[in-house]
Parts: C-alpha cells; sequence; structure tokens
C-alpha cells in the first residue's frame, strides 16, 4: 500500500532544489542553477553524459558536500545550514551505492552490509537477521564470510547495493550501478530496486545506459547536460499530484 | 559501539611503533616519577632525622669550669621540656673522633678538647631556640648547634631534584600526547577512505572517535604492561639499593606505600589520558569536515 502526501495540489518532495549550484574551489560552476523537486514514492533515472554532473548532483543528495549557492531541502529540512550534528541522522534515512563501491576492504561481506545498521545502534539479532535477508536478496549469501577483495566486480556491487538498502532508507541513491555486471545482472539488480521502491522508497538512479531506462517503465527522467538540468516541460521542478492516496 | 563495528579500523594499520614510542615514554615517565619520589622522601627523611638533633660545644679553657659549665647545662637541658634527650659525650668518644688527626696523642689527658653534649630535641619548630634559652641562663659561652642546618643544602639539593624529576615527568606526559595526537592524525590519514564511508553511512564524530579512542586505548594499555613491568624491574634493581643507602629511620622503602601507589596509578592515568587525547584529536579534525 503506497500513500503520498498532497500539498497544496502538488506532491511534497522529499527532496527540493532551488537554483542550486556547485563548484569546486575556484572552479567554474559544475552544476548550474538546478531546481527540481522529487516526489516520495518515485523513481528516477538521473542521465547524461559523461562529466555532465551526475555524481556532484547525487553527493549534494547523500550530503557528501554543501552548494555554493540555493536552497536544498530534504525530507523538508533546510540542509544547506543543517549543523553538522544534525547530518548523521537524514545521511541514515539516505542509501547509497557509490559508483566505486567503497567497501571496507578488511571486513567480510556480511559486515560490509551491517555496518549501517550496527551505525544505528541495531540489536545484533535484528542485523544477523536483515543481514541474511539482504545477502539473500542479492544472491550473496553463500558469501558472507568472503573478504571484498575475493569478489567479482558485479559481486562487490551487489554487497554495495544490499549495504545501501539494508536500513531500509527512504531515499536511495545509486551511481551508475549496473557499470559492473552483466545483462542479466542488470536486470536482476533494476528489479530490486523497483521492488524496494514498490515498498515506497523514492530511488534516483545515476546512469548513461540507455538500455538500463527501458527496464522502469514507470521511471521519470532528469537529464543532466553540462550542467544543467533539462526541464522543459517544468514538471521535474513542480511534479504533478498524480496520486494522492493509493 | 559494538565490537563488531570496532572492527571497522583495519587491524593490520595497528599502530605498532606508536606501542614502542609509548612504552618508552611511559617507562622514563615511571623512572622520574619514581626517583623525583624516592629523592623527595629521602630529603624529608634527613630533615626530619638530622633536624632534631643538636649538639653543644663548651669551650672554657679551664678544665673544671668548662667541667662545671657542661655539668649546669646537662642538667638543665634534660629538665627542659624542649628536649627529648641528651647525654654528655664521654671524652673517649671525642678522642676516637680526634684520633684520625692527633693519632695517639688524642689519649692524652692533658689534651684540651671542649665538652660536648648530644641533644634530641623534642618535636616542634622552636624546639631549638627554647635549648638555647636553656643554655643561655645556665652557660652563656655554650654554642649550639643544629645537624639539620649542616645537611641542609644536602635536603635542599634532594628537593631540588625531586621538583627537576616531576618537571621530566610531566614534560615526558606532555610529550606522550604530542605522540598520540600525531598517531590519531595519521591514524585519521589511513583510514580516510573508512571514515568516509562511515560518515555517508550516517555515523557520528562521536562514533568514529570513538573508534579512534579505543584503539589509542589499547595500545597504550599494551605500552603501559611493557613500561611498567620493566620499570618495576629497574626500581627493584635501582632504587631498592637506594633506600637502604638513606635508610630513613626505620623506613626502608624509599618510594614508600603511596610513592608506590602513585606509580602504580601513573600507568592507568597515561592509558585514560591517551584516549582521551586520541578522542579530542580525532573529534577536533571531523569538526572540520562536512
Amino acid at each position: 500500500m503506497r500513500r503520498r502526501e498532497v500539498v497544496s495540489g502538488r506532491v511534497a518532495g522529499i527532496v527540493q532544489f532551488e537554483h542550486v549550484g556547485l563548484r569546486y574551489g575556484q572552479g567554474e560552476e559544475v552544476l548550474r542553477d538546478i531546481s527540481f523537486a522529487l516526489a516520495p514514492g518515485e523513481f528516477y533515472f538521473l542521465t547524461g553524459a559523461s562529466g555532465a554532473g551526475k555524481t556532484s548532483l547525487l553527493s549534494l543528495l547523500y550530503l557528501a558536500q554543501r552548494p555554493s549557492r540555493g536552497i536544498i531541502r530534504l525530507f523538508g529540512e533546510d540542509v544547506v545550514t543543517l549543523p553538522r550534528a544534525r547530518m548523521p541522522g537524514f545521511r541514515r534515512r539516505v542509501g547509497v551505492v557509490y559508483q566505486d563501491f567503497r567497501l571496507v576492504p578488511h571486513l567480510s561481506v556480511a559486515d560490509n552490509v551491517a555496518l549501517p545498521l550496527r551505525i544505528a545502534a541495531a540489536d545484533e539479532a535484528d542485523v544477523a537477521e536483515a543481514v541474511r535477508e539482504m545477502l539473500a536478496w542479492v544472491g550473496l549469501s553463500h558469501r558472507a564470510a568472503a573478504l571484498p577483495a575475493t569478489l567479482s566486480g558485479g559481486e562487490q556491487q551487489r554487497v554495495a547495493i544490499a549495504r545501501a538498502v539494508v536500513a531500509r532508507p527512504e531515499l536511495l541513491l545509486a551511481d551508475e550501478p549496473t557499470g559492473n555486471v552483466d545483462e542479466e545482472m542488470a536486470e536482476r539488480l533494476m528489479q530490486l530496486f523497483a521492488s524496494l521502491n514498490g515498498l515506497g522508497t523514492t530511488v534516483v538512479v545515476a546512469t548513461h545506459d540507455p538500455q538500463l531506462l527501458r527496464r522502469v517503465t514507470a521511471a521519470q527522467m532528469m537529464r543532466l547536460a553540462d550542467g544543467r538540468l533539462l526541464d522543459p516541460t517544468g514538471a521535474l521542478r513542480f511534479p504533478p499530484a498524480r496520486v494522492s492516496m493509493a | 559501539m559494538s565490537a563488531a563495528t570496532a572492527r571497522v579500523l583495519d587491524p593490520a594499520r595497528a599502530g605498532r611503533a606508536m606501542v614502542g614510542v609509548l612504552a618508552i615514554m611511559l617507562f622514563l615517565t615511571l623512572l622520574a616519577a619514581a626517583a623525583g619520589i624516592a629523592a623527595g622522601r629521602g630529603a624529608a627523611a634527613l630533615g626530619a632525622r638530622l633536624s632534631a638533633r643538636a649538639t653543644v660545644q663548651l669551650t672554657d679553657a679551664d678544665p673544671a669550669a668548662r667541667a662545671a659549665a657542661a655539668a649546669r647545662a646537662l642538667a638543665a637541658l634534660r629538665s627542659s621540656p624542649a628536649v627529648a634527650r641528651a647525654r654528655a659525650v664521654p671524652r673517649a668518644e671525642l678522642a676516637n673522633l680526634v684520633a684520625p688527626w692527633l693519632g695517639s696523642a688524642a689519649d692524652d689527658p692533658d689534651l684540651p678538647m671542649p665538652a660536648l653534649i648530644d641533644l634530641e630535641l623534642a618535636p616542634g619548630e622552636d624546639a631549638l631556640a627554647s635549648a638555647r634559652a636553656v643554655l643561655a641562663r645556665v652557660a652563656p659561652e655554650a654554642v649550639i648547634d643544629s645537624h639539620g642546618a649542616a645537611v641542609a643544602p644536602l635536603a635542599r639539593l634532594l628537593r631540588l631534584a625531586s621538583l627537576l624529576a616531576a618537571a621530566v615527568a610531566v614534560l615526558m606526559v606532555a610529550a606522550s600526547a604530542a605522540v598520540v595526537v600525531l598517531a590519531a592524525r595519521a591514524g585519521l590519514e589511513a583510514h580516510r577512505t573508512t571514515i568516509a564511508v562511515m560518515h555517508g553511512l550516517g555515523a557520528t564524530d562521536t562514533q568514529v572517535a570513538g573508534l579512534f579512542q579505543r584503539r589509542v586505548a589499547r595500545d597504550a594499555a599494551t605500552a603501559a604492561l611493557v613500561a611498567t613491568a620493566a620499570a618495576a624491574l629497574t626500581a627493584g634493581l635501582l632504587v631498592g639499593p637506594f633506600a637502604i643507602e638513606i635508610g630513613a629511620s626505620g623506613d626502608n622503602v624509599a618510594l614508600g606505600a603511596r610513592g608506590w601507589g602513585v606509580l602504580a596509578a601513573l600507568p592507568l592515568v597515561f592509558v585514560g589520558f591517551a584516549a582521551l587525547v586520541a578522542r579530542h584529536t580525532v573529534a577536533h579534525a571531523l569538526a572540520r569536515t562536512l
């Protein structure tokens, strides 16, 4: 059962960007005047050529950096001026699948997947159960004790995905999540994302793989080009209240 | 944070060098502290033992008058509450004292020698002054010398040595803190990627700093064990005999129970201090990140 909150005829955004810009150091802006809103429970593809700014945009979403200008609201709160001490609470509500996986190399697959739950001080019995379930979900139960270095690229990617979703985040961000897997696994991973989305998680998948876009037909497109978000109809900035309750 | 999460920091990158450096630092700190305590106690024992002793000297050229004055002085001093014990030094004992210089002539009964009275003063700062006042009444020509005054420079030297040792111990602790700060910063650099992952997953600064605190506490505890064993051995071999040399009246342990207690507590304080320094250093460094 999915429930979406409607405010003033528009869906209340789980994420809102208003005229956001990002520059590294004194360089030129890599993101320019980005404005959009992500509706809760939706599935988004973030596309664009390599270097268009997809990873930078995601890094703003998972609070790895603050924008050079503009306003970002996450779960209804302004996170640009958010005190550092409150950031962990927001980060725990966001799952991230990094392009380079970022697994902790000396921890086993199971311990890597368990990390978000242990950081959140979950009960060890619950952690074990959740990790078992998640590893089964990504088909890696038999590699629970293995170290990341002994896994293939695709297996590492699945561990990264399991770690990103094990704490049931409200927002899941995936940066090129199928870049290291074959067709069959890519299909399977997208089904995993779609099923998670079906449980109410808002999913944003950054990709430049056109094949991937066809795998989730209900997904909305966000296209970046040269640091700008292409939104000719304004639908991304003002998402229509398509669903009020289901 | 659970023990499982504590494994997040790569154990293969544990600072063995830091354990070694901390062990040496703590060993030297313990030795400095032991030396300081021993010197301080030695100075106190020396002062306590000798400040209560004095010698009265009567030098009248006439043997009969000298003997009479000595008898008056001895009687008056024995009846004074400022004096715990008074003893006339026998002539034979005096002869023994000067024998190294005079040889057999020291035994000559015609050799003019002063009359000496050994005093053990009663407790109290004004005992010497009281004894002096008593002598002024019955034998004004008598001279009284405090033994404490004679050894005062030595006692001062021991106290200075004690203060210097304390200063060295404090400097060693400061240097140890600097080592921990450097090690914590190096650890942050070495685990930068892992820390970034933890932050990304919602770890707080307190959680991350706690990991380093735990790591440093473990390393410092290892160092403390090694240093304490080495220091105990050294103190047993060196400070023990020294205790007999200074032979504080009946107290043949230079460090004393309190001194040993301080030395036993130092490693524990050291471990706690190192852990706190590590935690503060890491928390301070993390506060500058997003």
